[in-house]
């Protein structure tokens, strides 16, 4: 029987590709160029979370695609709400969250033309996007569509953005389905050379203080538990960068901690006095290295990475070895199921001692008196969510401290916005969280200022019943600006202060959610309580003191073990 | 560490926008681009970039990881001068009054290129060969007087096995 060929709009083979892709959640907001395709989006399956900004939309399918480990899809009309994506995409890039970003564009015949809502959305992306495509001819629709989650989700994952004329949402044509996509001109390598691991191995042998550092590459490839595996057989402690939070349990007694500027103290001296680092899914980002000429001066190191140009571009190294994580370490931990390291403990007993002595320095204390300390809300909140929640964060003090008073045991818990640093990401990343897992705590843990940014999407966690719960820590300041202008400008707070913000509890009612507010001390946990067991979405808005710092601290320019602790 | 000037060959997909990508990779990461030369190639799908670059070893491995990287990227080579053929054109706009106009001739006879225009003060050379020759013959035109010069920048092929 012949095939049977039946036409569709461009419209149509959007909504029948996203289907086929496995995609049942959209986010997005609508315009006059994608009106086509949101009457036919009415008529399917998938649901569509409407934001309030575009932004917003593109946060919430980041904050999607990591809780679910699904690729995220935003769908926004043309020019300001093309615009509108470039943020979020830029961070999506950075920290390579797979995404497919649907844009609207003005019909082809008018493209070129300073058209009403047109930008050359391709061409402002073109930095920021793993790969990006005008459609031009219906016929190459569904061809670019799967490419375009291929690309994403595979190799190092990123977003791609697919800019459609309005035209070629309306035009018909024959559709046959897409050939499986074959891409000559891409090929990431997937499986490691077997002879670099055996390498591996015998540096591990030979190593008397090892540790691992693990980062949100890990996560990813979906590799925590193969990491887990190999770090407790191998015994080597491990830090993970602020993207691997959660690849490796934080509650482990091999955990150190995070990595970097604000890291732990054991985490940053381990590493100035290693003699192996075994580096997996990371990209020695500046803010995990210090100075780099004096990065773990003492090691050998091995770096696993997917992405050939993460390998010898900022920290030259002994080892390097391109592959997935997951599959690497997988193959790691079945070339050594057979090796006894007992033997090894005794020889590193000193390395572990050490580190427990280190552990001692107490640099994370804190003195919880009559103000309300922020570490002392994020503890509070740990406790009481068990360490189970999903933690999203904003930027700044509040981002810093979440990573380091809230510890990770499982991956996808832990969603931030780490290469780019986006004020604003936490509240739209954690109601895109929330769809993803709609039967668990997820909390964002804001700034004042951070949290004022995508204020307005608190009315697309109420029209959707997103009960996620805003943690802000209100300093009345840009926190982190007014820490670097009090250690580094003597105290010259210019333009971070922030004594003129709304009424949160206030504003939290106004959009019909539940609001809170802590002043003193005992206050906290009664107010964390209520917001937390609430059925409803809540802002609790915590006064705590308005110059306390982040520490440890590496000040730019200084050697990761050079921390200042007070 | 010292920067050395590089040839590099690159075949990419024949689409709009892939030379937008490669050049911007150049510019947003802050490498830098001596010349460039693109065209198609036997297959229509297929078009060929050969630029020059100049940069310290470390940054020549950091420029070529990222242009694997792009997607339209097909293939990426460094050519070492020793196993390629290296040649430019260029079109030499020459002044050429009554008591130069023999010289540039001589000139002209001696490197083997062409007249292709000419006026009563004036004669347009195209100026073929390798970069050796192209610095000799503009070095020898410049104290007549180089009115406009317009050069393709080099091409390049590797040799083929004997």
């Amino acid at each position: 029987m012949e095939p049977v060929e039946y036409t569709l709009t461009g419209a149509q083979i959007l909504m029948t590709i996203l289907q086929e892709e496995g995609v049942d959640t959209i986010f997005g907001f609508p315009g006059g160029a994608v009106i086509d395709i949101y009457d036919e989006l009415a008529r399917t399956p998938i649901q569509h979370i409407l934001v309030r900004h575009e932004q917003g939309a593109v946060h919430a399918a980041d904050g999607y695609a990591r809780a679910s480990g699904k690729v995220g899809v935003c769908l926004v009309t043309s020019g300001p709400g093309a615009t509108n994506t470039v943020t979020g995409i830029a961070s999506a890039y950075m920290d390579s969250i797979p995404l497919v970003i649907i844009t609207g564009q003005v019909p082809t015949h008018l493209i070129g033309n300073d058209a009403f809502q047109e930008v050359d959305i391709v061409g402002i992306t073109r930095p920021c996007t793993k790969h990006n495509y005008l459609v031009k001819r219906i016929e190459d629709l569904g061809k670019i569509l799967k490419e375009a989650f291929y690309i994403a989700r595979s190799g190092r994952p990123g977003p791609v953005l697919v800019d459609i004329p309005k035209d070629i949402t309306k035009n018909r044509i024959a559709y046959t389905p897409a050939e499986p996509v074959r891409l000559k001109s891409y090929n990431p390598t997937y499986q490691p050379n077997m002879w670099q691991l055996e390498k591996v191995i015998s540096l591990i042998r030979e190593a008397r203080r090892p540790m691992i550092f693990a980062g949100g590459g890990v996560i990813l490839s979906k590799g925590s538990s193969a990491l887990t595996a190999f770090a407790r057989k191998t015994r080597m402690p491990v830090t993970t960068s602020l993207m691997g939070m959660g690849a490796f349990p934080g509650t482990d007694p091999l955990c150190l901690g995070m990595i970097g500027m604000h890291g732990t103290y054991r985490a940053n001296m381990a590493t100035g006095a290693c003699d192996l680092l075994i580096a997996v899914g990371v990209r020695f980002d500046d803010r995990v290295t210090g100075r780099t000429d004096a990065f773990a001066a003492q090691a050998k190191i091995v770096h696993i990475d997917i992405d050939p140009t993460s390998i010898r571009k900022n920290v030259l190294v002994s080892l390097p070895l391109v592959g997935d994580c997951r599959i690497t370490l997988s193959e790691l931990n079945r070339l050594i199921e057979a090796i006894d390291f007992g033997d090894l403990t005794e020889q590193r007993r000193g390395w572990l001692d050490q580190i427990d002595q280190w552990k001692q320095t107490g640099a994370l204390d804190y003195d919880q008196t009559t103000v309300i300390k922020p570490q002392y809300v994020v503890e509070t909140l740990y406790r009481l969510t068990q360490g189970q929640a999903i933690i999203t964060t904003e930027v700044g003090q509040n981002q810093m401290w979440a990573a380091q008073y809230y510890h990770f045991d499982h991956p996808d818990h832990f969603i931030t916005s780490g290469g780019l640093g986006v004020m604003g990401f936490g509240l739209p990343a954690a109601i895109g969280a929330q769809v993803a897992k709609p039967r668990k705590q997820v909390v964002d843990i804001a700034g004042d200022g951070s949290i004022q940014m995508n204020i307005q999407e608190m009315a697309t966690a109420i029209q959707y019943g997103l009960p996620v719960k805003v943690v802000i820590l209100n300093n009345r300041y840009l926190g982190m600006v007014r820490q670097w202008q009090e250690l580094f400008y003597d105290k010259r707070y210019a333009c971070t202060g922030m004594e003129h913000a709304p009424d949160f509890v206030k504003l939290a009612e106004a959009y019909g959610a539940l609001g809170l507010r802590a002043t003193t001390p005992a206050q906290v946990e009664t107010v964390l309580m209520q917001g937390l067991s609430s059925p409803q979405a809540a802002i609790m808005d915590f006064w705590v003191d308005r110059e306390e710092c982040v520490y440890p601290m590496v000040p730019a320019g200084a050697t990761l073990t050079e921390m200042l602790l007070v | 560490m010292t920067e050395a000037k590089h040839v590099i060959t690159m075949l990419v997909d024949n689409q709009p926008g892939v030379l937008a990508r490669v050049v911007g990779l150049f510019g947003g990461r802050g490498f830098n681009i001596e010349s460039l030369c693109v065209a198609e190639t036997i297959n229509p799908e297929i078009s060929r970039i050969t630029l020059v670059t100049r940069a310290e070893p470390l940054v020549m491995e950091q420029i070529q990881k990222q242009l694997r990287k792009l997607i339209n990227v097909i293939k990426v080579r460094d050519m070492d001068k020793s196993k390629a053929v290296q040649r430019e054109m260029a079109l030499i706009c020459v002044k050429a009054k009554p008591e130069h106009r023999a010289e540039v001739l001589r000139i002209v006879d001696i490197f083997r290129c062409k007249v292709v225009d000419t006026g009563i003060e004036h004669y347009i050379l195209e100026v073929t060969g390798d970069e050796g020759k192209l610095a000799a013959i503009i070095n020898l035109l410049k104290p007549i007087g180089i009115k406009k010069i317009a050069r393709t920048g080099i091409v390049a092929l590797f040799r083929e096995p004997k």
